[in-house]
C-alpha cells in the first residue's frame, strides 16, 4: 500500500482553490444573511437583525411559488434529459455511416452560450414575429402564445432546456457506456437474457455511477438557471416562469436588498444540498446493499 | 429502436439533426438579415444574404480583443481544471483517504450556489481581499481562470471519477509489482485508458468557460472582458441589435466547433477502450 501522503498532495490544489473561491464567499453570504443591508438604499449600513430575513421568507408567497416552479421545472427537464440522453447514447453505440458527423451535430447545442440560447428561442417563439408560432398557425391552425398562457410558457422553458442539455447527458452516458467491459453482456446473452433484462440487470447497475453524476449536475444546474429563461420569458407571463434564481436576482439587483437576497440564497443552497445528499445516500446505499447479497 | 440496418440509423439521425440544428440555423438566419426584415413575416429560407453584421463585428478591434481574452481564459481554465480533476479523481479512486467521500461531495456543493448573490462576495474577493500591493484579481485573465474553477472543477471531478474508477485496480497493481512508480502508473496506465473521459471533460470545461456570462460581466472591465459579455452589450442596449448579436454568437460558435472536430477523434478512439481492457 502506497503512502496516503501522495493522495493528499494530489487533492490539495483542488481543496485549496475551492476553499478560497467557495468557502470565503459562502461565509460572507452567511454573514450578510443575518443583517439588514441595502447598500444603495436609505440606510446603507449593515444592521444585525438576527433571523428576521429567514422569518420573512417563510411568508413570502412569491418566493414559495418560485421554489415550487423551480422544482417542477427541474423534475420534468432532468427526467426527460436522462431518458432521451440514454436512448441517444445507445443509438451512438451502433456502427453506422456518418456516426462521428452526427455525434458532432448532436453536440452542437452544448456550445451555444445560455444567453444566446434564450435569445434565439425568444426570437423563434415570440407570437407576432417568431417562426414557430407562424408555422404552427399555417400548418396546424394552432395558436402558440407564450406571452399569454402560463402552461405553454412553462413547457417551452422545459423544451428549451432539453434542447440545450440533452447532448451533455448523451456525452457523459456515452463515455460511461464506452468504458464498460464486454464480458458481462456476453455472459448475459449466453445465459439467454433478453434486451430488457440486460438493460435492468447488467447495463443499468454498471452505469449507475455515471447516471448519478449526470442527474446531480443537471439537477443542480436546473435549480440555478438564470440567463436562459430570463431571455426567453422574462419570468412571465405573470410570474409563471419566475423561478428561484430569477427571484433572487430581482431582490439583489433592482431592489438591492442584499440581506434578504443572501438569506434566500442560503436557503436555496441548503435545499439543493439536502436534495442531492438524499439522492446520493439513497443510490449509494442501494448499490452497497446489492453488493452484499 | 431501429433494426440492424445501418441506413435506418442514418435516417433517424438525419431527422434528429434537423431538430437539433434548427435553432442554430435560425441564429444564422437572424445574423444575415438587415434589421428591418427581422420583424416582417418570417420565412424558413433565405432569399438575400446580408453580410454587413459580420463585417461590422469582425472589423471591431475591441470585440477581437474580447475574443482573444475568451480564448486565453477558457483554454487556461480547461487545462487547469482537467489536470486538477484528473489528479483529484486518481487520489479519490486509488487511495484510502480518511473522509474522502465527504470531500468528493463537498466539491460539488461549490456548483450549487445561486450566482446572483455570490457576485458581491466574488467582487470583494477580487477587489479587496486577494490583493498584492496594487495588483488585484479584478479584470485579470488569471483571476477568471481561477474563478471558473468553482463551477468547472466540481463538474470535471464528478464526470471523470466514474472513468477512473472504471479502470481496474489490478492494472495499477501489476505495474507496481513490475517496479513502476506512482508517476509511471499514472502516465503509462491510467492516462491512456482515461483519455476518452479526459477529452470529454476538457471540451465541456472549455465550452462552459467560453460561454459564462454573469461572472465575467461583473468581474472584468476591459483587460479580461470576454466575448459573451461583449455580446450581451448588444442584447441589453435599448432596441436590441439582434443582427450584430447573432453575428457575434455565430462567430463564437466557430472555435468551439473546431475544437469539437479535433477532439471527436479522441472520443471515437474510446471505441477500442473495451477491447484494450480485455
Amino acid at each position: 500500500m502506497r503512502s496516503n501522503t501522495v493522495g493528499w498532495l494530489m487533492l490539495a490544489p483542488t481543496i485549496a482553490i475551492l476553499g478560497i473561491f467557495g468557502i470565503i464567499p459562502f461565509i460572507y453570504v452567511l454573514y450578510v444573511a443575518f443583517h439588514q443591508w441595502n447598500p444603495f438604499g436609505a440606510s446603507p449600513d449593515m444592521i444585525y437583525n438576527g433571523a428576521n430575513n429567514f422569518r420573512r421568507l417563510v411568508f413570502d408567497a412569491e418566493f414559495l411559488t418560485s421554489i415550487a416552479f423551480t422544482m417542477k421545472f427541474a423534475f420534468f427537464a432532468v427526467l426527460s434529459e436522462i431518458a432521451l440522453g440514454y436512448l441517444l447514447a445507445q443509438l451512438f453505440m451502433k456502427e453506422f455511416p456518418g456516426r462521428g458527423f452526427f455525434r458532432t451535430i448532436h453536440t452542437l447545442p452544448l456550445i451555444v452560450a445560455p444567453i444566446v440560447v434564450g435569445s434565439v428561442w425568444r426570437l423563434m417563439t415570440t407570437p407576432s414575429i417568431g417562426i414557430i408560432p407562424y408555422l404552427l398557425r399555417n400548418w396546424f391552425g394552432y395558436d402558440l402564445n407564450i406571452g399569454r398562457d402560463a402552461t405553454t410558457a412553462f413547457t417551452l422553458t422545459v423544451i428549451m432546456d432539453i434542447w440545450h442539455w440533452t447532448p451533455l447527458v448523451t456525452l457523459t452516458l456515452l463515455a460511461a457506456l464506452l468504458a464498460l467491459p464486454k464480458e458481462p453482456f456476453e455472459q448475459a446473452q449466453i445465459d439467454g437474457a433478453n434486451r430488457r433484462q440486460i438493460f435492468w440487470h447488467v447495463t443499468l447497475p454498471m452505469i449507475r455511477p455515471a447516471i448519478l453524476a449526470t442527474v446531480f449536475i443537471r439537477l443542480m444546474d436546473a435549480l440555478r438557471t438564470v440567463d436562459e429563461v430570463w431571455m426567453l420569458t422574462s419570468g412571465g407571463p405573470g410570474a409563471a416562469t419566475r423561478y428561484v434564481g430569477l427571484h433572487i436576482w430581482k431582490i439583489v439587483f433592482p431592489k438591492t436588498d442584499y440581506g434578504y437576497g443572501a438569506a434566500i440564497s442560503v436557503i436555496v443552497l441548503y435545499l439543493t444540498l439536502v436534495m442531492c445528499w438524499l439522492l446520493y445516500v439513497a443510490l449509494v446505499a442501494r448499490r452497497e446493499r446489492k453488493r452484499t447479497f | 429502436m431501429p433494426g440492424r440496418n445501418p441506413l435506418l440509423y442514418v435516417a433517424l439521425w438525419l431527422l434528429l439533426s434537423l431538430l437539433t440544428l434548427f435553432p442554430i440555423y435560425w441564429l444564422f438566419v437572424i445574423s444575415v438579415k438587415p434589421a428591418v426584415d427581422l420583424f416582417t413575416t418570417p420565412s424558413l429560407f433565405l432569399d438575400v444574404i446580408y453580410w454587413k453584421n459580420y463585417v461590422n463585428v469582425l472589423g471591431n478591434e475591441t470585440l477581437r480583443g474580447y475574443m482573444l481574452n475568451s480564448m486565453i481564459i477558457s483554454s487556461g481554465n480547461a487545462v487547469l481544471v482537467t489536470v486538477l480533476a484528473f489528479m483529484a479523481c486518481y487520489a479519490l479512486s486509488r487511495f484510502d483517504l480518511a473522509g474522502k467521500e465527504n470531500i468528493f461531495f463537498w466539491t460539488i456543493t461549490n456548483r450549487m450556489a445561486p450566482a446572483a448573490v455570490f457576485l458581491l462576495p466574488f467582487f470583494l474577493l477580487f477587489t479587496q481581499i486577494i490583493t498584492f500591493g496594487d495588483w488585484k484579481l479584478y479584470d485579470t485573465k488569471i483571476g477568471m481562470i481561477l474563478l471558473y474553477c468553482t463551477f468547472n472543477l466540481p463538474f470535471a471531478i464528478w464526470t471523470l471519477r466514474p472513468t477512473i474508477d472504471g479502470i481496474p485496480k489490478e492494472l495499477d497493481e501489476a505495474a507496481t509489482v513490475d517496479g513502476a512508480s506512482t508517476w509511471q502508473v499514472i502516465h503509462e496506465v491510467i492516462f491512456p485508458l482515461a483519455r476518452p473521459g479526459l477529452a470529454v471533460t476538457l471540451i465541456l470545461t472549455w465550452v462552459f468557460a467560453w460561454n459564462e456570462f454573469l461572472l465575467a460581466a461583473t468581474l472584468t472591465s476591459f483587460n479580461a472582458r470576454t466575448i459573451t459579455t461583449g455580446l450581451s452589450e448588444y442584447v441589453t442596449t435599448t432596441g436590441t441589435e439582434w443582427g450584430a448579436m447573432a453575428a457575434i454568437a455565430v462567430i463564437t460558435l466557430i472555435p468551439a466547433l473546431v475544437i469539437f472536430a479535433v477532439v471527436q477523434r479522441h472520443i471515437v478512439a474510446g471505441l477500442t477502450f473495451g477491447a484494450v481492457k480485455e
